[in-house]
């Protein structure tokens, strides 16, 4: 059913259908509103699930460790200072194999503080072995829930997700949503059933510890399940899209890149801008196309590969930046995927903390990378350096 | 020929602890007295390490480790699914003393505050063992650790331990005891009683360490006696933050506990230092006071 609501609350009208049986959490601008629209749906019986108010993020996802474990479908969401004070946990759920689904909305990283909108929160745990969904709108926003879990859960995955969305941007804006009804969500997504928890029946250890001669394998056997990660969204987007309209078999999705001379490459709500801006260039006769990133861990390199043989040049944009490196993550990972071609790569680092992202900014880019300029924050405020 | 009893079928043998480590004795009397409907959540330390390097485990029951801090937060979350799944499985969770009087106290204090249904073990061997012997909240008044050491000018660790059972009964805890593996029986009936009652519970296992403080592995009984038989280690239970019991003593001096240990040799060698030790006896006669621990003998007669 078609609803005009916050993005935050079709969020959690998602993560109420996908029915976890624990939710823990702990409040953090701009992800609050998320938690508090569970915790109400647990007080008026809509949700029937043990609402965990933990002390902070670090316990907040270790509870749905403890409850993954246990054999329950569990969840939970945070942002930026949030994600980081429970980074140890991040990658010690993905060691765990634990199919855990936490909402981000993403947020800068302090210092200095800042509570707007950038991707510098989840980019920066890419290596921690957790599945990395980012979305375009609050329609994908809330689409993106159930694909997390039924891939997350799936015995051949079995590993934790992210489902990332823009602060602000998205979790505070109002759109039109489609929301599944119950009946629908549970045809898709089946009540979890994980092959072994924590059981007196049949007692096993989870999280041992490992020597040199066993640790390797057990990081190798993760990545391979991040590959497989690969099948499975194939499978289960398509099985969306066959049920529900909205098909998310695609890691990547292409927008007028066919005939490109130049491809900008981005990921998350600014993809939105970057098309209107393509349908203008387009007008005034600049052949511009969009590769919107969809899927980042695992990161879809055949795909990009694939999709930006024929172009001329790349522009990649990044709400994220590794200090210290040539650029953002997307632009080193775009770079490696097209490594061996001709094709130039430039990065555009911005929006960071928040600042506005503008058509005329894409344009502007375009023209940037046109005449080879590039791998460059973009937008600075030249009186204040 | 009557078989010989087996005493380690939930903590199994083969583990890969100290020979005479108190660690390991209580989880093996812990586990016995927890039963196989029992699941445990470790936190990162020396236990975990001894009873579970990958492909083995020492474990019989279904068994967790995390993280270091995380334990009371890892044992909420299984507490939560239990309870939605209908599932009547008791959770025990069996942390060092690092992992409780330091890096674990928020998560602790959170789940103690949240009510959840489970106990807490600490197996307090005052220090962090597995990282190389360094002083933690629980290590004694002058005990040498190798972050505490003692020198020319220092005596070793500058405070005395922590008071984590008055903490936790100030968190509302509905039964809060101490324990020692010197007395197995007493400390099963403290873990049973801790689980049968329901909301966090605490018991904190005073589990002598003889490559940390420093004794040969056949001592460690011995040592554990005379930590409560000298008032250093008052063994008492707390209900609803009342002390009901506790085991009283004919109290011998501090220095009959001391000199047994390495950690305390500083304090005998080269010379005696008697304003230290009499500042730890005084540490023992304010145990003795406040918890009631001596024994009043009959005046002798003439």
């Amino acid at each position: 059913m078609l609803e005009i609501t916050e993005g935050s609350h079709a969020v959690a009208e998602a993560v109420r259908l996908c029915r976890p049986q624990v939710v823990s959490a702990y409040p953090i601008t701009p992800q609050t509103h998320i938690v508090e629209a569970l915790a109400d749906f647990v007080a008026n019986g809509k949700l029937d699930a043990e609402y965990i108010t933990v002390e902070n993020e670090l316990s907040a996802l270790s509870a749905c460790v403890g409850a993954s474990a246990a054999g329950s479908r569990a969840y939970s969401a945070t942002t930026s200072q949030g994600l980081m004070l429970m980074a140890e946990v991040v990658f010690n759920a993905a060691g765990m194999r634990l199919p855990i689904v936490m909402s981000i909305a993403n947020r800068a990283m302090g210092a200095p503080l800042s509570i707007w909108n950038d991707m510098q929160d989840s980019i920066s745990l890419r290596d921690a072995g957790w599945l990395h969904f980012y979305a375009e709108d609050n329609q994908e926003a809330t689409d993106l829930h159930f694909l997390a879990y039924k891939v997350a859960e799936d015995p051949t995955v079995q590993l934790p997700a992210f489902v990332c969305f823009d602060g602000f941007i998205l979790s505070h804006t109002y759109e039109p949503v489609d929301i599944l009804s119950q009946e629908q969500a549970d045809q898709y997504l089946p009540a979890f059933a994980p092959a072994e928890k924590l059981d007196a029946k049949d007692p096993i250890s989870f999280g041992m510890y490992a020597t040199p001669e066993y640790y390797l394998e057990f990081r190798y056997e993760t990545n391979e399940a991040q590959k497989r990660a690969k099948d499975a969204i194939a499978k289960y987007g398509k099985e969306f899209g066959t049920l529900f309209g909205r098909d998310y078999s695609a890691m990547i999705e292409e927008y007028r890149l066919d005939d490109a001379d130049t491809a900008i490459v981005a990921m998350g709500s600014v993809c939105g801008t970057v098309k209107d801006a393509i349908d203008e260039m387009r007008e005034e006769g600049k052949k511009v196309g969009l590769l919107r990133i969809r899927v980042f861990r695992p990161f879809p390199i055949e795909e990009i590969t694939k999709a930006l043989t024929k172009v001329k040049r790349v522009a990649v944009l990044d709400k994220n930046v590794s200090l210290g490196s040539r650029g953002g993550a997307t632009a080193i990972e775009v770079r490696d995927a097209l490594y061996g071609s001709t094709i130039p790569v430039k990065g555009y680092i911005l929006g960071l903390g928040g600042r506005d992202i503008r058509k005329k900014d894409i344009k502007n880019i375009v023209d940037l990378c046109e005449k080879g300029i590039g791998d460059q924050f973009y937008g600075l405020r030249k009186e204040l350096i | 020929m009557a078989e010989k009893k087996k005493t380690c079928d939930l903590f199994d043998c083969g583990h890969r602890a100290c020979g005479g480590c108190g660690a390991a004795l209580a989880a093996r009397l812990v586990t016995e007295a927890a039963g196989t409907e029992t699941i445990v959540v470790s936190s990162t330390g020396c236990m975990e390490v001894f009873s579970t390097p990958y492909p083995e485990t020492a474990w019989k029951v279904p068994w967790i480790h995390s993280l270091f801090e995380n334990a009371a937060a890892v044992a909420s979350g299984i507490e939560a699914s239990l309870k939605k799944q209908g599932r009547k499985e008791k959770i025990v969770i069996m942390a060092g003393d690092g992992a409780t009087f330091d890096i674990g106290m928020i998560s602790i204090s959170g789940a103690f505050e949240r009510g959840h249904d489970f106990t807490y073990i600490c197996y307090d061997n005052e220090a962090y063992m597995n990282t190389g012997i360094q002083r933690s909240g629980a290590t004694p008044y002058d005990a040498s650790t190798t972050t505490s050491p003692a020198g020319s000018q220092s005596f070793g660790n500058k405070r005395p331990k922590k008071d984590m059972p008055a903490i936790l009964a100030a968190h509302g805890a509905p039964y809060v005891a101490t324990a020692s593996i010197a007395y197995p029986a007493d400390l099963k009936q403290k873990v049973e009683k801790a689980i049968s009652t329901p909301g966090p519970c605490y018991v904190q296992v005073h589990a002598p360490c003889c490559t940390g403080w420093g004794f040969e592995g056949e001592q460690t009984i011995a040592i554990a006696k005379l930590a409560i038989e000298t008032g250093l280690w008052p063994n008492f239970e707390m209900v609803d933050g009342r002390v009901t019991k506790v085991k009283k003593v004919v109290r011998k001096p501090v220095t009959e506990y001391l000199k047994t240990q390495k950690r305390f040799r500083h304090l005998f060698k080269p010379k005696l230092q008697e304003a230290e030790i009499a500042a730890i006896q005084a540490i023992a006669d304010g145990n003795a006071e406040k918890y009631g621990l001596d024994i009043k003998l009959p005046p002798k007669k003439e």
